[in-house]
């Protein structure tokens, strides 16, 4: 194949997926800030954590080509997989065993607060 | 490009810096300290100081937070409302800012290459850096040998401030201040109730050690050195200590481990130091360790950053330690 034609489609493809996770990204922070209670919010911002980071990494990663950055932005998104889902976890029993409600719409969070 | 980061990631730091004196819970300012830090680093990253990044990211946002989350956890959640001499304060602030307003006027712009701190020593060390050290990353040719000195005192700052936190935490607690009841079951326990947690924690603390052992030895070649390694180190051991419990990191590696381990650091330091008189030449003169001068320099640098690793580590962790073991005394 024509390599400036490789070169405008691998762009066009690391566009798409740089622009999807930037909306994930996006929508992550909007349902953080608007999202009800605890949970829900926390749901939104992991969002953000993985299919933000997978897309965004994606998309970078066809830019940097078969290399040795793709490797390490490989092992990055390795890790981010393996430790955001992590952390989110811990934070949510955490807030479980604190006696926040999962249920309870809003009114949960103030609760414990007051 | 750089500039519009630039200007974005600053932005957003004003905003944190303000969340951060206006917010009264504690826990809220650990937080935006840890964004903060980050944020500084992303900063000193897009302007080409990946050294320093490293060392924000790790000490700042990474160790300083868990300290902090230590110190708190041994006093009380809110910050205590001060009203007194609001005005005088506010106008102490106001007047500094605008002096330091009034300073940047005279600051050469940025990225000016006629700019002073780039005329001044700078071309030297980098046109003769091949010649004296040779190793890729001139950072850690200025910081451990043209700048040995100033970083021999940050390692026995470091050390300095270890000492000191060890005295001021070792004193039992007295009667009279104000301290958080009743939160001595929480400790020592971990998280061996929380089996996720503790399995990804105990399988990531290998890939941190090894991370923290390729950032201490490849100073020379990228990003990287003592400070970061320490810091990098010390929080794998914090984090086996926050899944297995503060009691099993103390078996692994004991206290007296720990001061002997900064106090070597140290010592090896100003060894190195001494070495060079003995062999005829100047304190923290490398050159004559060996028969080659650049070899002598690139082992005098390897083995100085060894030191800083050392003590950095021995430090913090005996700082997390102290925290942590304050409930139980």
């Amino acid at each position: 194949m024509d390599p400036g034609l490789l070169r405008i489609i691998l762009d066009t493809i690391s566009w798409i997926l740089l622009t999807a996770g930037g909306f994930f990204v996006l929508v992550g922070g909007i349902g953080a800030l608007r999202m009800p209670n605890l949970y829900t919010r926390m749901h939104a911002a992991s969002v953000t954590d993985t299919m933000g980071a997978v897309l965004v990494l994606g998309g970078v990663m066809v830019q940097a080509g078969l290399s040795l950055a793709t490797i390490k932005l490989a092992a990055i998104l390795m890790f981010l997989l393996i430790t955001s889902p992590t952390s989110s976890y811990a934070l949510a029993h955490a807030a479980l065993l604190a006696g926040i409600k999962p249920d309870a719409g809003s009114a949960a969070d103030r609760e414990v607060h007051e | 490009m750089t500039v519009i980061f630039g200007v974005f990631l600053l932005t957003l730091l004003v905003i944190t810096a303000v969340a951060i004196v206006r917010t009264q819970n504690l826990f809220v300012a650990v937080m935006l300290l840890g964004i903060f830090s980050l944020l500084i680093a992303a900063n000193f990253f897009i302007i080409d100081a990946a050294d320093v990044a490293l060392t924000e990211a790790a000490v700042g946002a990474g160790i300083s937070t868990v300290l902090f989350l230590g110190a708190l956890a041994l006093t009380y959640e809110h910050e205590r409302v001060v009203t007194k001499h609001r005005a005088l304060s506010v106008a102490v602030v106001v007047c500094a800012t605008l002096v330091v307003l009034y300073a940047t006027f005279d600051k050469p712009t940025f990225g000016d290459p006629n700019a002073p701190v780039h005329q001044h020593v700078a071309p030297w060390y980098l046109e003769n850096e091949p010649k004296f050290i040779d190793i890729p990353n001139v950072v850690t040719a200025i910081l451990g040998s043209f700048r040995g000195y100033d970083t021999l005192g940050e390692v026995f700052v470091v050390f300095t401030a270890g000492i000191g936190v060890l005295f001021l935490l070792s004193a039992r607690p007295g009667t009279g201040g104000a301290r958080r009841p009743d939160n001595s079951k929480s400790s020592g326990i971990g998280l061996q109730h929380d089996l996720i947690p503790r399995i990804v924690g105990r399988s990531l603390i290998p890939f941190i050690l090894l991370f923290g052992l390729y950032v201490q030895f490849h100073g020379e070649y990228g990003p990287g050195g003592g400070f970061q390694a320490g810091a990098l180190i010390a929080a794998a051991f914090i984090l086996y200590a926050l899944v297995e419990g503060e009691q099993r990191t103390l078996e692994v590696l004991p206290k007296n481990a720990l001061i002997a381990l900064t106090s070597a650091g140290a010592l090896l330091y100003g060894g190195v130091g001494l070495a060079g008189i003995l062999l005829g030449s100047e304190f923290l003169d490398y050159s004559v360790l060996a028969t080659n001068p650049v070899t002598g320099q690139q082992m005098g640098i390897i083995l100085i950053e060894a030191g800083v690793g050392m003590t950095v580590t021995g430090v913090l962790l005996l700082i997390f330690h102290a925290f942590a073991a304050r409930d139980q005394v």
